[in-house]
């Protein structure tokens, strides 16, 4: 990987914004098109968010780390809690699946649907990391 | 995240602009429940053509609103939706709930006739 990055934030909301910032400066680094930026913004949206409101419960002086690493074929993501962790983490990615009443479901769903790879590796009360990959080869100009 | 409101009879209209994550949904939220539960609004017009960005927290705050208005015999119209933010809405299926006007597909088609 020839560029990596590795940011440790506080849960606060405002944060997610600041997540999405960045990934959309190295996005347009690696020259993507604006749609592909469009959802890496959302995915790591996603990802943060879910530290932040499930991982956390909203508590917020707690740390999330967020790694970026890409060369010219891969760009990583990996997003980091040390919350509560996810009892079953099939069940959790299952489309639609909420434990909370008010919300859809939908942030694996776009993880997923947005990315090449997505792992979940989560221990209760230790905390979770998702680890995502979206392959630039077919994606990128290529510069002949 | 700004909301503009505009209020005739029972119909709120609402241009947002900017950001619509978990940081600035709970905004949106409050402003639409409040004029529900103090003016009796049944009609909640969302204008989406500045915003910049949504996901899930923001889309989940539509669809509740959405299904807190349908009991009360109120409605939602979602309108001028920037075809960025209509791709991610369509991911989550709530046009095949909610009512859209002047989506950027149907203006396309209309392009194309
Ligand atoms: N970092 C995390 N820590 C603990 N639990 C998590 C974490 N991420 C996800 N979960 C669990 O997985 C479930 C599904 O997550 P997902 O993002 O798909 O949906 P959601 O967050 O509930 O709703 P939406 O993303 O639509 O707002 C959550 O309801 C939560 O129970
Ligand atoms: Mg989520």
């Amino acid at each position: 990987m020839k560029n990596q990055l590795e940011l440790t934030f506080t849960s606060l909301p405002g944060n997610v914004g600041i997540a999405r910032m960045l990934i959309a400066s190295v996005a347009a680094q690696l020259d993507l098109a604006l749609s592909d930026i469009e959802e890496l913004k959302v995915v790591i949206s996603e990802a943060v968010s879910n530290s932040i409101i499930h991982g956390y419960k909203n508590k917020e002086d707690m740390p999330i780390t967020l790694r970026i690493e890409y060369d010219e074929k891969k760009l990583k993501i990996l997003v980091r809690d040390q919350g509560c962790g996810i009892p079953d983490i099939e069940q959790a990615m299952q489309p639609a699946y909420s434990t909370d009443p008010e919300r859809m479901g939908l942030g694996f769903v776009f993880m997923q649907s947005f990315m090449d790879d997505l792992q979940v590796e989560s221990t209760v009360n230790e905390g979770t990391t998702v680890i995502m990959v979206k392959e630039l080869e077919n994606i990128r100009p290529s510069k002949h | 995240m700004l909301i503009e409101k505009n209020i005739q009879r029972q119909t709120l209209t609402l241009n947002l602009q900017g950001e619509l994550d978990m940081n600035t949904s709970e905004t949106l939220r409050q402003a639409i429940d409040t004029e529900i539960e103090r003016r009796g609004i049944r009609t909640v017009i969302l204008n989406l053509e500045e915003v910049s960005f949504i996901d899930s927290s923001g889309l989940g705050v539509i669809l509740g609103r959405y299904k807190k208005l349908l009991p009360m015999g109120g409605k939602m119209i979602i309108t001028n939706v920037p075809s960025h933010i209509y791709k991610i809405m369509e991911l989550s299926g709530l046009p095949r709930i909610i009512e859209f006007e002047n989506t950027p597909s149907r203006k396309m088609e209309g392009r194309e006739k």
